[in-house]
């Protein structure tokens, strides 16, 4: 195992072991000389993990990032060349996301404010809601609109794409959720109605749990959640037991539903007779946005980076189960609460009911929290004008962006992780 | 008794042959009568009736309309309202944290500086006619020193009335009351409990001997 280094191995050397995310070894302890830097940790890492393509990594010493040769970092840092030095390395998506200065398209059609907006996850089609009542369709290569769907009576609250791209719903502030067909625009059946009031949030079943994607489920302010299957066009299980409006609603990896609500508190649903499974409670005040660290994976399917187009169901599900447990790891799946008593929880919700981590530190309300799709990074945007990054696994705070002048109200990651985006009510994108 | 031979009479023998039919036609020709009434009356008579008929009139079409009302349960039709907001926004009036946070500050403190101060939104003074009632007395119903109390009063439980030549203030016991019913602030919820005492009626101090509860009473 051939490592280039610059200049010889004159210098002094160091102890160090590297690690991987969740603690395991990879490889035993070896000397390293100092002038290693990143470049050559990466090839070691590649050569132990015996990868074919060279993949890219990060890698972190007691959660700072190391981006300078070993012996600077130590010098600068004043760590005993005693102790084995242990190196955390991250793998780092393959593709890199060019950052956005200017608005490449500004798309027209919508009369009113638009309000909600969904990637197709095939990343082909946007849909967008809006208080015209109508949804919009549009093309993202060539940038024009495709179709118009009206059909709603009211706003347009939420809209969310089925994980196979198959299908897409819209749930508008009278209660009625409706299905569209993507490719042609028309509407697929009669409104869903059942709901009393209008719909806060829309989650699909992930791919890898059910191949041709039928249900979802839909949270309204009326206090439950309701299961409703595509194919019956009809609601399978009414999930009701909050007392106040659900706000934010999530259909986890290993098959269960998540809802937060304005009761302060975060219930854990079975999908298939629709019981309670858990109730976790500490929140002081409504809880409004829920973040599943395996979110991205769950929302895209079987979809990549790579553009490729599936044909069968069954291969979707696989391929998707595949990039779901990679994703997943070893450790269970992480759920960050945001709420309105200006903290946030993290919590392990299969393991126990009690949250693992409190994160504190915003001075007003957290509007919405957010896992970066790799689930290192947890971001959150509040009210006081700040948007903070937390560390996905332990929920450590690592640093505040502030240069808002208004309450932020959403935020966005891209794809690779390495982007974050923010979106406020001074009318700013950062 | 003088006037009851009609009743003897129909208890005796029973009613005339005829006498429903004819109540039952009198009746009937009582709304041509009274149209024709209205119609010839001349003057000031006439004036009063057509006055009289027409607020029966305006009456009527409120209780028909509001009958109409109840009968069809339409779904309410919500009209599409500008200003759309995202659902995140929905229920959120854009109240400042700061503004809140300093009112709550001050009612704290108006709280700590008396126990007996109770917000008292402001209350009207209440006029002496509109809560006694004159009550005249004596043979010819020409002496007129008494009063009847016209609001709700409680009077203890050991109470006996003065004999009625010295009483001045009449307390009637149909607005007697021993309970109240009483809401927590905070907890929201309503207890029905029992009245101890009146302690101070904004009014003066006679109505708080007298133990009369008006808006703004302090009770225990």
């Amino acid at each position: 195992m051939e490592v280039e280094t610059e200049q010889g191995e004159t210098g002094k050397s160091v102890m160090c072991v590297l690690t991987d995310p969740e603690g395991t070894t990879l490889g035993g302890t070896m000397y390293l000389p100092q002038n290693v830097g990143p470049i050559q940790l990466q090839q070691i890492v590649n050569t132990l993990l015996k990868n074919e393509e060279k993949l890219p990594y990060a890698f972190y010493i007691s959660n700072q990032e190391l981006l300078v040769p070993l012996g600077n970092y130590l010098e600068k840092n004043k760590v005993s060349m005693e102790k084995t030095l242990s190196i955390v390395y991250q793998p780092q998506a393959v593709f890199r996301i060019r950052p956005v200065n200017r608005c490449s398209a500004t798309i027209a059609g919508h009369t009113e404010a638009v309000l909600s907006v969904a990637f197709s996850p095939d990343g082909r089609q946007l849909a967008s809601g809006s208080g015209d009542t109508t949804v919009r369709l549009w093309d993202l290569n060539t940038q024009t609109p495709m179709f118009t769907c009206t059909g709603h009576k009211n706003w347009v609250l939420c809209i969310a794409w089925s994980p196979d791209g198959k299908h897409l719903v819209s749930g508008s502030k009278s209660g009625e959720l409706q299905c569209w067909d993507p490719q042609t625009g028309k509407p697929a059946g009669n409104p869903l109605t059942g709901h009393k009031k209008w719909i806060t949030g829309i989650s699909w079943e992930p791919v890898h749990l059910n191949a041709p994607c039928r249900r979802f489920v839909s949270a309204s302010k009326d206090g439950d959640a309701r299961i409703w299957d595509i194919s019956l066009k009809k609601c399978v299980i009414c999930l009701s037991g909050h007392t106040l409006a659900v706000t934010c609603v999530k259909w986890g990896g290993d098959g269960v539903i998540y809802t937060g609500s304005q009761d302060c508190t975060i219930k854990v649903w079975e999908t298939s007779q629709g019981k309670l499974i858990r109730e976790l409670k500490g929140h002081g005040h409504w809880v409004n946005s829920l973040a599943l660290s395996t979110e991205y994976v769950l929302r895209t399917g079987a979809f990549d980076h790579t553009g490729k187009q599936y044909s069968s169901p069954e291969e979707m599900k696989k391929v998707a189960l595949e990039r779901y447990n990679k994703m997943k790891g070893n450790a269970p799946e992480r759920l960050v609460s945001g709420s309105d008593d200006f903290t946030m929880f993290l919590w392990e919700p299969a393991v126990s009911k009690h949250h693992k981590v409190r994160m504190t530190g915003h001075q007003q309300l957290v509007n919405h929290v957010y896992f970066s799709p790799d689930g290192q990074w947890v971001a959150s945007a509040s009210f006081d004008k700040s948007v903070k990054l937390w560390n996905g696994t332990t929920g450590e705070f690592v640093a505040a962006f502030r240069g808002h002048v208004g309450p932020v109200y959403q935020i966005s990651w891209s794809a690779d992780s390495r982007l974050l985006l923010s979106g406020s009510k001074d009318s700013t994108l950062k | 008794p003088q006037g009851d031979y009609i009743e003897l009479h129909r208890k005796r023998h029973g009613y005339r042959h005829d006498f429903f039919e004819k109540k039952r036609k009198k009746e009937a020709r009582q709304v041509h009568e009274r149209s024709a009434k209205a119609q010839k009356a001349l003057g000031i008579k006439g004036k009063m009736i057509a006055k009289k008929n027409y607020a029966e009139k305006a009456l009527m079409k409120k209780t028909l309309a509001m009958h109409e009302e109840s009968s069809t349960r339409r779904k309410v039709d919500d009209e599409v309202q500008d200003g759309a907001i995202p659902a995140y926004l929905m229920d959120r009036e854009n109240t400042t944290r700061a503004k809140v946070l300093s009112n709550t500050i001050k009612q704290k403190r108006k709280e700590k500086a008396g126990k007996w101060e109770v917000p008292i939104p402001k209350v009207r003074p209440v006029a002496e006619d509109e809560m006694f009632k004159v009550i005249r007395s004596g043979k010819r119903k020409t002496k007129q020193w008494k009063r009847m109390v016209t609001k709700c009063t409680f009077v203890g439980p050991g109470f006996t009335r003065k004999p009625p030549k010295y009483e001045r203030f009449i307390r009637p016991s149909g607005l007697r009351f021993t309970k109240a019913h009483v809401t927590h602030p905070e907890l929201k919820c309503t207890f029905n409990l029992d009245i101890i005492g009146v302690k101070k009626n904004p009014n003066g101090p006679m109505y708080t001997s007298l133990g009369v509860m008006t808006k703004g009473t302090i009770i225990e």
